[in-house]
């Protein structure tokens, strides 16, 4: 029989080598020429007011989606970068052309804003847990020594036997 | 007819106002004890029957409103704004929301029908209906207000009555455009309920948890409408607007999403409350959330707020809305304030791998998703306040966002049902675990294999690696619910000597909430894995002559024809595209193009062919005015009818939830009394 360290180990380097598979598959392959049109296509929207990006704007006869495509395709081809490009979109539409925020100034509040909100939620749900879970053992002490009023705790009890009963899992 | 509907909606306000002053009156007598010259019971009655009154004035004013439509009254504004003579009669039902004031009299009518309702069923408790119902009365008379004096539905037209009206906007003439909105609006309103129980409850310290089982049935039924009427929504952008997708971050899809998941999140923590007592103060801000995000949601979509595709109708009540948040808001603070102590709870948490635990992760991610979709919803404003520049916050922002957020719910809805209650053991853990982890692992290989890898052309792709965790990450959960079935059947099985499918039956039944609550999580994962599928969406674009070809993956398009046709709703050009499959032919599409008469607005109609492996979507994009050819674009979209039949399975597992259980097993057995029986299917699955 293995102990339990030596099962939990053995779990761990498991994990470990499909992690490790996974990322070797992931670096196959990873190399080849990329479709930064179609990539760029998507991180713009079309400006002829469909809302829609321009990447998949599908109106025949669209004003714009024709003419800012060509655009996207020339500075492809002239070399510039995935930032000079949507930089260039930007002053010339104005910055409702980019299909999100940028990472710069204000608009990376739009950016931080999620994580440090789920970093605090995800905080303060630890620390109550363990506030919960240190409140358990008072809570044990307070039972037996405080003079609790009956009735409340009848009452308490009552409920806990009421929702006790065939509320386990599901909704 | 529109004086009629106008002193309808008249009557029913003084109905409503009656029933919030004299139901609140009264309410205040019997909490005070203080003497009074009439019963304060036959007060209470007196406002539960204008309650009832009031529904029968608002039927009467709806029905004013479409007897108008189908009558071409256009010497009313809103009929001929979103009507017209060759309007299919169908459509002419939808004309009730096309428009700002008639969504709202829809509002106002499903209102007093939840109401109606609750006010029939009042002997269930009669004190805490008689609060819920004049809370419910509070919201109407908002509503009514609003129709009779802010957006009024029969508003005469100035001037000489044109003979046609300008028909109903062609993106609504759609057969689910029917049925979305309705029920759409049966979510949004029917969160009014729980929201008047929870509020009535804090107000009249009610003791225990027992409104919350008076209230889960609606919780449930309003939760299935509002997801039912967000996936309606999905398939008509997705056969209508003609995009080749189904859900575009817009700013009133995320209106209808925030209090879905707020909701979510409330079915989910009541059960910690129901089990444990806890999260007292939590469940009641939740529901108070929800129902202030659906009332955001009909601020978003009817006020112009933001700019959305979807704003059918805005109109300057704003203001209404906002105004009538605030009061809400205030009512919410002050009664929590007031009754706070009244919702102290004991918390006890034994570890924090338990049930308990994963409930708090649980609304931690619905409420962060919740959060991620109002900021993003909002931003723009915010941007433009501050800064003065208005920003766009579209879909890339939301896929780098808020899908890893959706991927660990996924991974929650596989995990906690796992936990049981209290805490668990690493031997439990491993019990539990091994399997889902097998699945998940042998997916990512599979997957690798046939080529569903993170990257396109080369380069690293962030929606390839996403699909590629979601179907890992759906195959662990599918395994892990099965297995739970599985293990609840099998015991059942060999107890009763059933087959394994009515040992399946048997158990289900026996705890309904539970699995039900599993064949949720199972239409969940369905629709996670179509979800998925877009990221290997293929499109091909081309101007298809007689005979021309398209080929797009295992078909190949040709063109057969090109016609026009006219009747006297609309006009169409439409192509007649033959589907071969490996030389063979398979089928005819004809996508087509509509251009209506009234408003002369085109309209694609897409051509859909659906198999389970994906969708032939083929859109008649218009003609090449050089050459008068078909401009066809055809989509291969994998996994699309996925998302629907997940639907379905969702569906099905609410319905199964709702039913009560059978009587508990245990009642018929005899043990002795210190050998209780531990497996969760003697007693009906509980763990």
């Amino acid at each position: 029989m293995r102990s339990a360290s030596e099962r939990f180990t053995f779990w761990i380097k498991t994990v470990q080598a499909c992690a490790l598979a996974v990322t070797v598959c992931f670096s196959m392959g990873a190399t080849d020429a990329s479709s930064r049109f179609n990539d760029l296509g998507h991180r713009l929207m079309c400006t002829c007011g469909c809302a829609q990006l321009l990447g998949e704007c599908n109106h025949v006869g669209c004003p714009e989606s024709g003419r800012e495509r060509n655009e996207l395709s020339a500075a492809i081809a002239a070399g510039k970068s995935d930032r000079e490009i949507l930089d260039w979109f930007a002053a010339k539409y104005g910055a409702t052309m980019l299909a999100a925020p940028t990472t710069e100034g204000f608009n990376l509040v739009a950016w931080i804003a999620p994580f440090a909100v789920f970093g605090a939620a995800l905080l303060g749900v630890v620390l109550l847990v363990r506030r919960w879970s240190v409140g358990k053992s008072q809570a044990a002490v307070a039972l037996d020594t405080a003079n609790e009023d009956p009735a409340d705790r009848a009452r308490r009890e009552k409920i806990r036997r009421e929702t006790d009963t065939g509320i386990d899992g599901g909704f | 007819m529109a004086a009629f509907g106008s002193f309808a909606l008249l009557i029913a306000l003084a109905l409503a106002a009656y029933n919030l002053l004299a139901g609140a009156l009264a309410l205040r007598l019997i909490a005070t004890g203080q003497p009074a010259s009439i019963s304060p019971e036959r007060l209470a009655d007196t406002a539960r029957r204008a309650g009832i009154a009031s529904f029968a004035v608002v039927t009467a004013a709806a029905f004013a409103l479409i007897w108008s439509v189908f009558t071409n009254d256009f010497s009313i504004t809103y009929i001929l704004e979103h009507s017209n003579r060759a309007l299919p009669a169908a459509y002419k039902f939808s004309a009730l929301w096309s428009g700002q004031e008639g969504s709202l009299l829809l509002w106002a009518w499903l209102l007093a029908a939840y109401g109606f309702v609750l006010r029939l069923t009042h002997k269930t408790d009669v004190r805490l209906y008689a609060y819920a119902g004049t809370i419910l009365a509070g919201i109407q008379v908002f509503f009514l207000l609003v129709l009779c004096f802010a957006a009024p539905p029969f508003a005469l037209f100035q001037g000489a009555v044109p003979d046609d009206g300008n028909g109903l906007n062609p993106l609504l003439q759609y057969p689910e455009m029917v049925i979305h909105p309705p029920m759409l609006y049966l979510g949004y309103v029917g969160f009014s309920v729980p929201f008047a129980f929870a509020l009535g409850a804090l107000m009249m310290r009610y003791p225990g948890e027992k409104w919350i089982k008076v209230t889960r049935g609606w919780t449930m039924v309003t939760w299935l409408f509002l997801t039912a009427g967000i996936f309606l929504g999905m398939h008509w952008a997705y056969a209508v607007l003609g995009w080749g997708g189904y859900w575009g971050w817009d700013p009133v899809e995320n209106a209808s999403f925030m209090p879905w998941l707020t909701g979510t999140a409330f079915l989910h923590s009541v059960m910690m409350q129901e089990k444990k007592g806890m999260m007292k103060s939590w469940n009641v801000w939740l529901i108070f959330s929800t129902f202030l995000l659906t009332l955001l949601g009909t601020l978003l979509t009817r006020a112009g707020l933001v700019s959305s595709v979807h704003a059918f109708a805005q109109s300057p009540i704003g203001t209404w809305f906002v105004t009538f948040m605030l009061i809400v808001l205030a009512v919410c603070i002050f009664t929590y304030i007031l009754q706070r102590r009244h919702l102290k709870s004991e918390h006890h948490l034994e570890s924090l791998v338990s049930r308990e635990s994963s409930f708090l992760f649980n609304n931690l991610v619905l409420l962060t998703a919740c959060f991620v979709i109002l900021w993003g919803t909002l931003f723009p404003i915010l941007s433009e306040y501050v800064v003065g520049n208005k920003v766009t916050v579209g879909a890339p922002f939301y896929n780098r966002v808020a899908v890893p957020i959706g991927l660990f719910l996924l991974f929650l809805t596989g995990v906690g049902p796992l936990l049981p209650w209290r805490a668990t053991s690493f031997r439990s853990i491993r019990r539990n675990f091994v399997l889902p982890a097998i699945a998940l692992w042998v997916t990512v290989i599979v997957c690798l294999a046939v080529g569903a890898k993170p990257w396109k052309d080369g380069a690293f792709d962030t929606g390839n690696f996403y699909a590629l965790v979601a179907f890992a990450l759906a195959a662990g959960v599918l395994t892990a619910i099965l297995s739970e079935f599985l293990r609840g059947a099998g015991v059942i099985s060999r107890q009763t000597g059933r087959n394994l499918i009515a040992s399946t039956w048997l158990l289900t039944r026996r705890n309904t909430r539970r699995y039900g609550g599993y064949i949720i999580h199972i239409g969940v994962v369905i629709i996670v894995v179509g979800l998925a599928g877009s990221a290997f969406n293929r499109n091909e674009e081309r101007e298809l002559g007689l005979h021309d070809k398209l080929p797009i993956g295992p078909y190949t398009l040709e063109c057969v024809g090109f016609t026009q046709d006219s009747n006297a709703n609309y006009n169409s050009e439409y192509a007649l595209l033959d589907v071969y499959k490996g030389g063979k032919k398979l089928f005819q599409m004809t996508p087509e193009k509509r251009v209506y008469l009234a408003s002369e607005q085109p309209q694609t109609m897409v051509a859909i062919h659906s198999v389970p492996s994906w969708d032939l979507y083929v859109v008649y994009e218009g003609t090449n005015p050089d050459s008068g050819q078909p401009i066809i674009k055809a989509f291969l979209n994998p996994l699309v009818g996925w998302i629907w039949a997940g639907l379905v399975v969702l569906v099905f597992g609410t319905l199964v939830a709702l039913v009560p259980s059978l009587s508990p097993a245990t009642a018929a057995l005899r043990v002795p009394a210190r050998t209780a029986p531990t497996e969760p299917a003697l007693k009906g699955g509980s763990l």
